[in-house]
């Protein structure tokens, strides 16, 4: 082998390590590992209502646990691949009625119970809304991990687009962004329809105290 | 002189009153609660936990009828000052990186003869978790001030660190919640309560460095397995096995992340 040839094989080589690092430094959750894997396993015990099988990860979990990865250029194709697969698992309203009541809404948004061990398979799961989301101004109790919703509909209207884009964004909030911190209130059923027509009133009805 | 005072405090009034938005009022919320805890801080009622945790360490029981005070915390045995600073961390009888609540689960069980699995299956609050928490308290006020120093030189502390960077990633549950979804961005909150991003040197010792901590809410003093179990609740996880690798794994990133911050427990929280 020739010196200019061992030259370039070391310049690809660190071209190479200049690539590999930031891949080798990220939280490589797409790569099986099975000590992290039996680690996760002997962790956890079932409880109540919260069985082992919510530790079984999906497609979406699985792929945002590698938040470097989900990221990157390199994740670009199956975030878009994951967007696609909760797109299409929304349902459009039933009853074709996409507003409901905004004081029931309120009263969804402000309950942040169930779905946990300690509570019944029939404890009302709240939306938890106010955990992360300005809402109603009145209320200072509110979280910042979400964008502030307070005049949501005043702001953007009531365009049909609007409308669907509310209820998509309620129902699966991964159809848009792949690693939302938002929950998939109806994925997981933690809502059902009515509640969600009631949450849709709540941010896009005029009378609502949000869109004061 | 004078009237650039009232011109300036004339702006001062009128930035202020157009930045009277809720989160202002929010942030004065938050204030209070700080106010609070600073008017209490100086009655912790964790010092209760920590006198009865120093009469367990020295009273002989178990099976052995033996005191705890030949325990070795990582700094050579009965050495308890500063010994929570730098847990978890390898320790080679066990083979195993621990943090203080295994290590303690060791001591019990090789000098006085205790049974770990009583430990791991009781409740928080009641029982052998109550004696649990008394000595923990006691612990870990003897670290009070000290640096925060923990080790990943030893392999097998090299990979609990990233066994426990990968677990605070893992998303779970009906909510795709990870710990990161709450403390993985500067800045956050969830409803009033501030949320350390202990993936920062910061935000970890921010977390870290303040925990085990007396709850004024619930009226209890809470070891971080205890906090961590709650987290996970909140999560909608299934429960997390008590003193498991996963619960040290994670203890070990935050610890680690929280180096050069300083141990202020037991803290005092909402």
């Amino acid at each position: 082998m020739k010196i200019k040839n061992i030259n370039s094989l070391l310049a690809c080589t660190g071209l190479m390590l200049v690539f590999a690092l930031p891949v080798g430094s990220a939280v490589a959750q797409q790569q099986n590992d099975p000590k992290f894997n039996k680690m996760m396993k002997d962790g956890f015990r079932a409880e109540g209502i919260a069985g082992l099988d919510r530790i079984q990860q999906d497609e979406t979990q699985k792929f945002c646990s590698d938040p470097v990865f989900a990221g990157s250029v390199k994740g670009q194709a199956m975030r878009e691949k994951i967007q696609k697969i909760n797109m299409d698992s929304i349902k459009q309203p039933s009853d074709g009625k996409y507003i409901g009541d905004w004081k029931k809404g309120e009263a969804i948004a402000q309950s942040g119970r169930g779905a946990t061990w300690t509570d019944k398979a029939d404890t009302p799961i709240g939306g938890g809304c106010y955990n992360c989301h300005q809402i109603d101004k009145k209320e200072i109790s509110y979280g910042t991990i979400g964008p502030s919703l307070w005049n949501y509909g005043k702001m953007r209207g009531n365009s049909q687009e609007l409308i669907v884009y509310t209820w998509n964004r309620i129902n699966n909030s991964k159809a848009y962004n792949a690693c939302s911190n938002m929950p998939r209130f109806a994925h997981f059923k933690l809502l059902n329809e009515q509640q969600i027509q009631d949450l849709m009133a709540l941010l896009l009805d005029p009378a609502s105290p949000v869109n004061q | 002189m004078q009237r650039k005072f009232t011109y300036g405090l004339a702006l001062g009034v009128l930035v202020a009153s157009l930045s009277m938005s809720s989160s202002l009022f929010a942030q004065t919320a938050t204030d209070e609660i700080a106010k609070y805890r600073e008017m209490i801080a100086d009655g912790n009622p964790s010092e209760l936990y920590e006198a009865a945790g120093e009469d367990l360490w020295k009273k002989p029981a178990g099976p052995k009828n033996a005191t705890l005070e030949k325990c070795d915390l990582g700094l050579g045995p009965g050495v308890v000052k500063g010994a929570a600073a730098q847990l978890p961390r390898y320790f080679k009888d066990t083979n195993k990186v621990q943090d203080l609540e295994s290590r303690l689960m060791t001591c019990m069980q090789t000098l006085q003869g205790r049974n770990s699995k009583e430990m791991i299956d009781a409740p928080f609050q009641v029982g052998p978790k109550k004696d649990m928490e008394a000595i923990v308290a006691y612990v870990v006020t003897a670290s009070k001030g000290e640096k925060i120093k923990v080790s990943t030189n030893h392999p097998k502390e090299k990979e609990m660190y990233e066994l426990g960077k990968r677990a605070f990633y893992f998303q779970g549950g009906p909510m795709d919640f990870s710990c990161a979804s709450c403390h993985g961005e500067d800045g956050k909150r969830i409803r009033l309560q501030d949320l350390p991003n202990i993936t920062t040197q910061k935000g970890a010792a921010l977390g870290w460095g303040y925990w085990p901590a007396y709850r004024v809410s619930s009226g209890q003093f809470w070891t971080m397995q205890q906090r961590l179990n709650d987290c996970y609740r909140q999560q909608r996880f299934p429960f997390p096995i008590y003193a498991s690798d996963l619960t040290i794994a994670l203890s070990m990133y935050m610890a680690k992340n929280a180096n050069g911050g300083t141990v202020e427990t037991p803290g005092l929280k909402r």
